[in-house]
């Protein structure tokens, strides 16, 4: 829209690029402070006397001769074992993802290839599972998986994040599935091809680009969840998440806060390098239910 | 396609979602009808030399093989939803006789568990929801203005907020409201208090997790708007200006009607994202001013010496109709849609 409607007043144009300035400065500002202050000892990071502290690292040039500390990290990663919580965290991901994926393209493309009533209900059975708060899921888990033996091991945590990305991931890769031309499929099936063939070798060639994007969420829902992790998972098997909530529970001893905050911004930088990479899948996704209706 | 072939497709996809969303609802209301057994008490009776005595202790053994034996506990039928921790009817009933004004009686109600509960879920959801499509209409108009070059670094850094965790987005700010955080400390300096705490106040805690809710979700709707404004045709636009439509007229009369189907898919996802606020009551550790349905069900289910399978359930049965109540109008409508369809 590059004509005479965007031709606006000075004013106005300043105001406007004004505001998204400062839209900016709130929606970055919070994850490069706490970035910067993550190298700090607690002392800067919060910093009674002086804000600046944390800038210019005082109290930490004081205690460590430096000023910037890695204390934080070796706290978080060696003594209290994030490393472990990560590995558990790509173990649940990596598979959740995989798995969604590969139930949710069959069902999605049954979906949209089936004009019949009940595949509407089963969209609509679906959209009413993905509106499910997950901890009254886990309320209804906990009893029988405790009974069962089935409670904090990792391959329950994954197929249950599976089951609750369904609903998601099958509404995605429908309206994905919807996209392309049924000829395809249906003239491969003339040629004599069964349905699953036609499947493997016409759709399945040209379908990633909605896979990658519907597998983008799953590694968000996935990677972010807290109520299955943080109730499914013993101890041992925690992954990132519930980890940096159990720091919290210990945070009255010194230097312990800044664990927190270095394992904080650990699980923070992954996201980051995803959103670089991924940015315009992540947006057509997001636009995807809703621009096409 | 067949129904055979459509089943064999979709099977892995439903018997996942039955497996662990469907039976589990199921498992949640039969939960809900039972609670958990007393302890068994015994009586001793210890003899000596100045006479008999009883005694009352608790009989760990007993205890222990009749959880064992029944680890639903027992019948209770719906006893639970009416106690003092859920819908309170005795409660309130007492707490309406007795309250000399409305005033009186609403402090009442907001210190039983589950109102105030669900006062904080649905003023959540209903605050930050509109918040968020007006902040996220206003960034996308804003950016939609700008220069092709730094669209695309703004975008990037608009999507952060919603991208991370929420919990560690919810420790992020948490962090800096601190009394001895950045924020937190210049807001002391700014009002001249030094004993100012974003997490002493109860009104001041639901407004910080308000502001968070927004921060969160609005670069969601900002992306969605976004998005549609590239297909507002221009020419209507040049069309409204020819005829001399202000700014402000264009916006109004020209641009907005184009977003409304794209407000209403907003409004549904924020309204099913936000009814299930949790995270941030754990990061901020909000839970002595505001709680949420989400948080209780998860206080009960981590119980400190017992965990609350019972209560737990039956406040999840109530969130689940929370749900359902909200989605009804589009689910109606959804259907209503789909008959004409076919018809």
């Amino acid at each position: 829209m590059n004509s005479i409607v965007q031709k606006r007043s000075t004013g106005l144009a300043i105001f406007s690029t004004g505001f998204v300035l400062l839209w900016l400065v709130i929606a970055a500002v919070p994850f490069l402070w706490t970035l910067w202050g993550s190298f700090k000892v607690q002392g800067d990071f919060f910093s009674k006397s002086d804000w600046t502290y944390a800038i210019y690292g005082v109290r930490t040039t004081v205690e460590t001769g430096d000023a910037f500390t890695g204390n934080g990290y070796y706290g978080a990663w060696v003594e209290q074992e994030f490393w472990r919580a990560t590995l558990n965290t790509a173990i649940v991901v990596v598979l959740t993802v995989v798995i969604s994926l590969t139930l949710g393209t069959l069902g999605g493309y049954a979906l949209a290839r089936s004009g019949f009533r009940y595949a509407f209900w089963i969209l609509m059975a679906a959209l009413v599972f993905r509106a499910m708060p997950h901890i009254t899921l886990v309320s209804g888990y906990l009893l029988p998986f405790f009974q069962w033996n089935l409670w904090g091991h990792l391959p329950t945590t994954i197929i249950v994040l599976v089951a609750i990305n369904q609903p998601f991931t099958l509404w995605m890769l429908h309206s994905f599935f919807l996209n392309i031309p049924k000829d395809m499929d249906e003239s491969a099936m003339v040629d004599g091809c069964t349905r699953f063939q036609a499947f493997r070798h016409v759709i399945i060639p040209v379908m990633w680009p909605g896979v990658i994007t519907t597998g983008l969420f799953s590694f968000l829902l996935a990677y972010n969840d807290f109520a299955v992790t943080a109730m499914l998972l013993s101890q041992d098997n925690q992954t990132m998440v519930p980890k940096i909530a159990s720091f919290l529970g210990t945070t009255q001893v010194e230097g312990n806060v800044m664990f927190a905050v270095a394992a904080v911004v650990s699980a923070t930088a992954p996201l980051f390098v995803l959103v670089m990479f991924f940015q315009r899948q992540i947006v057509s996704g997001l636009t995807a239910g809703a621009v096409k209706g | 396609m067949k129904h055979r072939t459509f089943i064999w497709f979709i099977l892995p996809s439903m018997a996942a979602m039955i497996l662990f969303i469907a039976l589990p609802i199921i498992s949640v209301f039969i939960q809900s009808l039972f609670v958990e057994h007393e302890q068994v008490l015994k009586i001793t009776e210890n003899c000596g030399p100045f006479g008999c005595k009883q005694e009352t202790s608790v009989d760990t053994e007993a205890t222990e093989q009749l959880r064992r034996e029944a680890p639903l506990g027992q019948f209770n039928w719906l006893a639970t939803y009416t106690n003092r921790s859920h819908l309170a009817f005795a409660e309130l009933a007492e707490a309406w006789r007795s309250s000399e004004s409305l005033n009186d009686f609403a402090t009442r109600v907001m210190n039983l568990p589950f109102y105030k509960a669900l006062a904080f879920t649905l003023s959540y959801t209903f605050i930050v929801t509109p918040f968020v499509i007006l902040l996220g209409l206003a960034i996308a108009l804003g950016v939609n203005a700008l220069p092709r070059m730094v669209k695309g670094p703004t975008i990037f850094v608009s999507l952060l907020p919603m991208i991370v965790t929420p919990l560690v987005g919810s420790l992020i700010l948490f962090w800096m409201i601190d009394a001895e955080g950045i924020i937190g400390a210049t807001l002391q300096i700014l009002f001249d208090d030094p004993d100012l705490s974003l997490k002493a106040s109860p009104t001041l805690t639901w407004i910080t997790l308000f502001v968070y809710g927004i921060w969160h979700s609005a670069p969601f709707s900002f992306i969605v708007f976004y998005a549609g404004l590239q297909t507002v045709p221009t020419d209507t636009l040049e069309a409204a200006m020819i005829d001399g439509a202000t700014r402000w007229q264009r916006l109004r009369y020209v641009v907005v009607p184009y977003m409304t189907p794209l407000v209403t898919f907003i409004t549904l996802m924020q309204l099913m994202d936000n009814f299930r606020v949790f995270e941030p009551i754990v990061g901020f550790s909000a839970q002595a001013n505001a709680t949420s349905l989400s948080w209780i069900i998860y206080n009960d289910l981590r119980g400190y010496d017992q965990q609350l399978f019972g209560s737990a359930a039956a406040t999840s049965m109530m969130t689940i109709l929370g749900v359902a109540i909200l989605l009804a109008p589009v689910l109606i409508r959804t259907w209503s849609e789909f008959n004409r369809k076919v018809v």
